[in-house]
């Protein structure tokens, strides 16, 4: 098998050496593929959009069809994760901690749950005791993480950034508070079913701009007709603000579609207990 | 000219593919990769591509490493290869 | 002498491309572990993106976001040869992006197979079916 496997890519490998030849240099201004149509996005993105970020342009606006399918395959991702891995049944056996002295009560019998709060806290099976430090660095710092996430977005047509990665930070800094506590904390804070409404609203966000300009009698995802809802805007980048809106929603979906695929990989779909 | 942090980025990245790959500790692995990951990003700024990187930062040295730890720890950690 | 020189520079980013991707096809071919297959298709994907950016890198030119975009003077003229590609950087975004929903779903499904079968071994695993 290895050596089948050996022969193979060496033919690949030497196949795709041969093409290399045919290439135009590497870094030569005058390759096929600068020529074209990228010189027109390069050159009117500005006038066209409002923004001077030439990729977010080509992303949300020029390619934007193309980006809001994306977004549809992001959503089906966590969608797949969840189908395949949630569970709904109830574990038999659960770990209490008596707080006042730390001793771990393992009740087998899921019918009698002991209340949680003062008295009894609740445990996973591999516990260990939360790391002060641990805990109040990530406590301190989760804010500005967010922070950070939502300036991304703000920016994403003037920086590089926008929808996917302030979505991402968003989403890995709810999963650091889910590391640096526990699974649970997360799952008290951020429901699963508002994880699911979120993520399905950022996907009907991008597709509602999108028809709102149908509506405003343009095409779909021609911001330019957005102009009448927005009447304190004097530039001239209704554009770059339909954008913005679009990003929005990337961004919530990305965010939630993160949290929806860790949580189910971590606890093996049963939202309990994770790392 | 930057060809030369070009080579050495590449060659790094290279040797971390190839380590990602025959590690026979899957942690071991997933912290590879994260490493790949992180070289891969900063090639592509060398190359200014500078949303790309910017991505790749996010998404295959954060969550994917964070996905990969999270699978290895439900699964099994050793392997035979 | 020179002419083999201005080869390597003109021409080893797509080699490295090329082993890069040589790399992957064998980590997904003959590895074992499922969760190694997985790896091996990612390592492929970023080869296949290292190609795209390298198709859209310019010499001499400068990242793609327009300098003095809102200048008192006005718009000056743009010179596309200044700006790299925004075309390829905008397609390997997006590949980005759907590559981590796809490792996240091959994730799920390695843990699914793991709680099923106990085991993640190929050949293991092909032993398990047949033994059904």
């Amino acid at each position: 098998m290895r050596f089948f496997a050996f022969i193979v890519v060496c033919l690949t490998g030497a196949l795709l050496l041969y093409g290399t030849g045919e290439f135009p240099d590497w870094g030569d201004p005058n390759s096929p593929a600068s020529l074209h149509l990228s010189n027109y996005y390069i050159e009117n993105a500005l006038n066209d959009t409002g923004a001077p970020n030439f990729v977010t342009a080509v992303v949300a606006d020029y390619r934007g069809f193309d980006t809001m399918f994306e977004t549809a395959v992001i959503f089906c991702g966590g969608l797949a994760c969840f189908l395949l891995l949630r569970d709904f049944r109830e574990k038999k056996d659960h770990y209490y901690r008596h707080i006042p002295t730390g001793v771990i009560l393992h009740v087998k019998d899921s019918q009698k749950p002991l209340t949680i709060g003062k008295e009894f806290g609740y445990m996973d099976k591999d516990w260990v005791p939360p790391d002060l430090i641990i805990k109040t660095v990530c406590r301190i710092l989760i804010p500005f993480i967010q922070i950070y996430a939502m300036y991304v977005v703000a920016h994403g047509d003037y920086s590089p950034g926008g929808g996917f990665q302030g979505g991402v930070i968003f989403g890995s800094s709810l999963i650091l508070l889910a590391i640096s506590y526990d699974l649970k904390t997360l799952v008290k804070r951020v429901k699963e079913r508002v994880l699911g409404i979120f993520a399905a609203a950022g996907v009907l966000l991008y597709a509602g701009i999108a028809a709102l300009c149908m509506l405003m009698g343009g095409n779909f995802l021609d911001y330019s007709k957005l102009a009448p809802l927005v009447p304190w805007n004097s530039h001239h980048n209704i554009r770059a603000i339909g954008m913005l809106g679009v990003e929005i929603g990337v961004g919530i979906a990305v965010m939630a579609v993160m949290l929806i695929i860790y949580i189910n990989i971590v606890s093996e779909g049963r939202h309990d207990e994770g790392l | 000219m930057h060809w030369p942090i070009d080579i050495i980025v590449l060659t790094f990245v290279i040797f971390c593919a190839i380590a990602a790959l025959s590690v026979k500790d899957l942690l071991g692995t997933a912290i590879l990769f994260g490493a790949y990951s992180f070289l891969m990003c900063l090639l592509w700024t060398i190359m200014g591509a500078v949303d790309v990187a910017f991505t790749e930062a996010s998404v295959g040295a954060g969550v994917s490493t964070v996905f990969f730890v999270a699978a290895i720890f439900r699964t099994r950690r050793r392997t035979k290869d | 002498m020179s002419d083999v020189l201005s080869l390597i520079v003109a021409k080893y980013n797509y080699w490295l491309y090329v082993i890069l991707m040589m790399i992957g096809l064998y980590g997904m071919i003959a590895k074992n572990n499922l969760v190694k297959k997985i790896v091996g298709m990612n390592i492929f994907q970023t080869a296949i993106i290292l190609f795209y950016v390298s198709v859209g890198y310019k010499r001499d030119a400068t990242i793609p976001i327009l300098a003095n975009a809102h200048d008192a003077h006005g718009a000056t003229a743009i010179h596309a040869a200044d700006y790299i590609n925004p075309l390829t950087s905008c397609l390997m975004l997006t590949a980005i992006v759907v590559s981590v929903a796809t490792f996240g779903y091959a994730m799920a499904l390695a843990v699914r197979i793991y709680q099923r079968y106990q085991t993640l071994e190929e050949d293991e695993l092909r032993m398990r079916l047949s033994e059904e």
